[in-house]
């Protein structure tokens, strides 16, 4: 049975965490997420878990791959800044294949900007913050229920997909404050790291041609190699160009390839809706707040909440756009994954930004000003 | 008496274990290729396997 | 046999005539292999670098990740499993220029780990540019006039930082550089080696210090031991290679601190 709390966001992402079987957590603190590593040096050692500050968000990264390759599920917790420098060990996480959960609360940038406002500006670095081809997962909760379900997922497609994950929340989240369930084990699928199996001499942890080879972890028969660099099956050093071509496909298919299956997104009013709302995060409350109002000024208003922001949920942005007079899209910065609506706008329609960049969260007239517009 | 081995493949010619055997059982031919020509001489000292960069030098005996 | 934990297929080593990092590896696998590690419950992670290239040439459990980063990936893999015997391998620009801030508190961290840095006073993988343990004067790829900085004493910086074993040798003395490792495996906690090393492509040419033997010589010649070094001004010590053990004490390690914490919360009962 799940048991009713009433608490912040950044603290139930502590306790999915822990009930995703996190026992690792290697952070520097930063508003609006230090709540995270609070709540997790309490509630880390009371699980037999551990909690380390380390020296800066580069170490940070580092240490929380090599406690994952040590076999433990491990996370972190940033904002813009520490998302930043954490940008190039992510990549060894990418290029590693080594699972581990990063969430960044946003905040107000660039630079220090505002560092208690909320914002969604880093949208498109937490797609491409660390160079050079890849893949990766992101994922955008509204609610303080949502930090806890969604960081089980979280950790779930990391182990499966075998890549970091970056859960992508923000100060409105982080810090708004309601019920949520922490729901039991028995509630909850979790996804553990399948042990290799055969002769522990023949273990390759980078041949994918039978599926994603399983992880083994330091410390048990099956030993290996992990490499930043370029490398073959074994994790050895290969700079051949067919292989740089493999690793290179391979690391955006094994996460692209599956997009449908990763993508989450919540449909609210849409089966007559003319104008759908495509939003994330904390601005999602707005939209389905605005929504509301214009139901009932009798406009066919409804929400398409993307909750898997990469892989981008294409089948689901493409329905949306064919069955819309107009989308609205509200962001918290000058327009970051409206990009991905209007890349996928065969039919032109109108597809219009909601934005906002002064750390204030955008509210429903805004939204709803829009709407009233658009339905013209 | 012991046995000098160098392995050829992996040996660089850096000249390091001619240069500092105490007992200067190594002369270098023309290429700089150490050659352990008064093995006799060997007190198995081993500096020069330890001081070998390259994994090249073995003594053995 | 050493060879058991020496990959061979790989070999010859990627690294010039005359680099000493292939004889600090040497002894650093002569010492696995007196102590009977197993592949398997050895990591050992290195930086960016020529020496970071090391762990291309071990069978053992190896991560190879990011310039100046080998420190706090050492830390997860041990904190996140104690039973691994941990080797943390990072050049001079890994160690303590890039890495410094990772050195200082991972010294003061005091998590059980041997991490051994190979200090050949430049960058020799980029081309020979000057590091943060050049020397003042010393002529580099990018200090072309002579280097208006000072280097860093590096133990000295460890050991102010809290390292509670702290020990300097070099590729030229091989006794005493296996010696130092194997106390260092030994001591519980964290446990730092610098070795002095040549890097006759870049740093001997530059300052005309000659052949792979010759740069021997010249570490030879500049070193003394801490004992002898006790007597002697900075002035006498400038350019000199001080070897031996500055710190060598008892010390709580990490894991064993915080396992206390873990166990006066859950009453020593683990999950």
């Amino acid at each position: 049975m799940g048991e009713f709390r009433f608490m912040q966001g950044n603290e139930a992402m502590t306790e999915g965490a822990i009930a995703a079987g996190a026992r690792f957590y290697a952070g520097y603190p930063i508003t609006p997420s230090s709540e995270v590593a609070e709540t997790s040096s309490i509630r880390l050692p009371q699980v037999g878990g551990l909690y380390v500050q380390m020296e800066d968000e580069i170490g940070s990264m580092a240490a929380l791959i090599g406690a994952s390759a040590a076999g433990k599920k491990a996370y972190t917790a940033t904002s813009g800044p520490g998302l930043s420098l954490m940008a190039e060990n992510l990549g060894v996480a990418v290029m590693g294949e080594i699972p581990c959960v990063l969430i960044d609360v946003q905040r107000s940038g660039p630079s220090t900007g505002l560092a208690t406002k909320p914002a969604q500006g880093d949208v498109l670095q937490a797609r491409w913050g660390t160079h050079g081809d890849h893949s990766i997962i992101v994922l955008s909760p509204s609610s303080v229920q949502d930090c806890f379900d969604l960081m089980v997922t979280a950790f779930n497609y990391s182990e499966q997909y075998r890549t970091p994950v970056i859960f992508l929340s923000d100060e409105i989240i982080g810090h708004l404050r309601e019920q949520v369930i922490l729901k039991g084990p028995e509630e909850l699928e979790i996804f553990e790291r399948p042990e290799p199996t055969g002769d522990p001499k023949d273990y390759r942890p980078y041949d994918h041609s039978n599926g994603l080879a399983p992880l083994s972890r330091f410390g048990s028969p099956y030993v290996f190699k992990v490499n930043g660099s370029m490398h073959d099956e074994w994790g050895r050093p290969c700079a051949r160009p067919d292989n740089a071509d493999r690793i290179i496909r391979h690391l955006s298919e094994k996460i692209e390839a599956h997009a449908e299956e990763i993508a989450i997104t919540r449909r609210y009013h849409m089966d007559d809706a003319e104008i759908v709302l495509i939003c994330y995060g904390g601005a999602a409350r707005s939209a389905l707040s605005a929504m509301k109002k214009a139901r009932e000024k009798g406009i066919k208003a409804g929400v398409l909440q993307i909750v898997t922001l990469w892989p981008v949920p294409d089948k689901e942005i493409r329905e949306a756009l064919a069955q819309a007079k107009a989308v609205i899209v509200p962001e918290l910065n000058l327009g970051q994954y409206i990009g991905e609506v209007e890349k996928r706008n065969e039919k032109n329609i109108p597809v219009i930004g909601v934005n906002r960049i002064d750390g204030q969260p955008i509210v429903p007239a805004q939204i709803l000003a829009k709407i009233e517009e658009a339905a013209k | 008496m012991k046995t000098i081995t160098i392995n050829e493949t992996w040996c660089k010619k850096c000249g390091i274990c001619a240069a500092f055997c105490p007992k200067k059982v190594f002369d270098r031919d023309e290429d700089g290729k150490p050659l352990a020509v008064r093995p006799e001489d060997c007190i198995g000292c081993r500096l020069c396997e330890m001081r070998c960069p390259d994994f090249a030098v073995t003594v053995e005996g | 046999m050493i060879k058991d934990y020496l990959f061979e297929e790989k070999l010859p080593l990627f690294w010039c005539a005359g680099c000493g990092n292939g004889i600090v590896l040497q002894a650093i696998l002569r010492n696995i292999d007196k102590r009977g590690f197993t592949r398997e419950n050895i990591v050992i992670t290195t930086g960016i670098g020529c020496w970071g290239k090391a762990d291309d040439y071990v069978t053992t459990n190896s991560f190879h990740g990011t310039h100046g980063r080998a420190l706090p990936f050492s830390t997860g893999i041990k904190l996140a499993n104690p039973s691994l015997n941990v080797f943390t391998l990072m050049g001079d620009g890994d160690g303590i220029t890039i890495g410094g801030n990772h050195l200082i508190h991972a010294a003061r961290r005091n998590v059980d780990l041997v991490a051994i840095m190979v200090n050949n006073l430049n960058y020799g993988m980029t081309g020979g540019q000057y590091s943060g343990t050049t020397p003042k004067h010393a002529i580099t790829k990018t200090s072309p006039y002579g280097h208006v900085e000072n280097g860093f004493d590096v133990c000295k910086v460890v050991q102010a930082a809290g390292a509670p074993f702290v020990a300097r040798g070099t590729v030229y003395d091989v006794v005493q550089l296996d010696r130092l490792i194997s106390k260092a495996i030994d001591h519980k906690g964290f446990s730092f080696v610098e070795v002095i090393s040549p890097c006759p492509t870049h740093f001997g040419r530059s300052n005309k210090l000659g052949d792979a033997p010759k740069m021997m010589q010249w570490i030879k010649d500049n070193t003394i031991s801490r004992e002898k070094a006790a007597g002697m001004t900075s002035d006498e010590l400038q350019g000199k290679f001080v070897t031996g053990i500055f710190e060598e004490r008892e010390q709580e390690d990490y894991s064993t601190a915080y396992q206390k914490v873990i166990d006066s919360l859950r009453g020593g009962e683990n999950e």
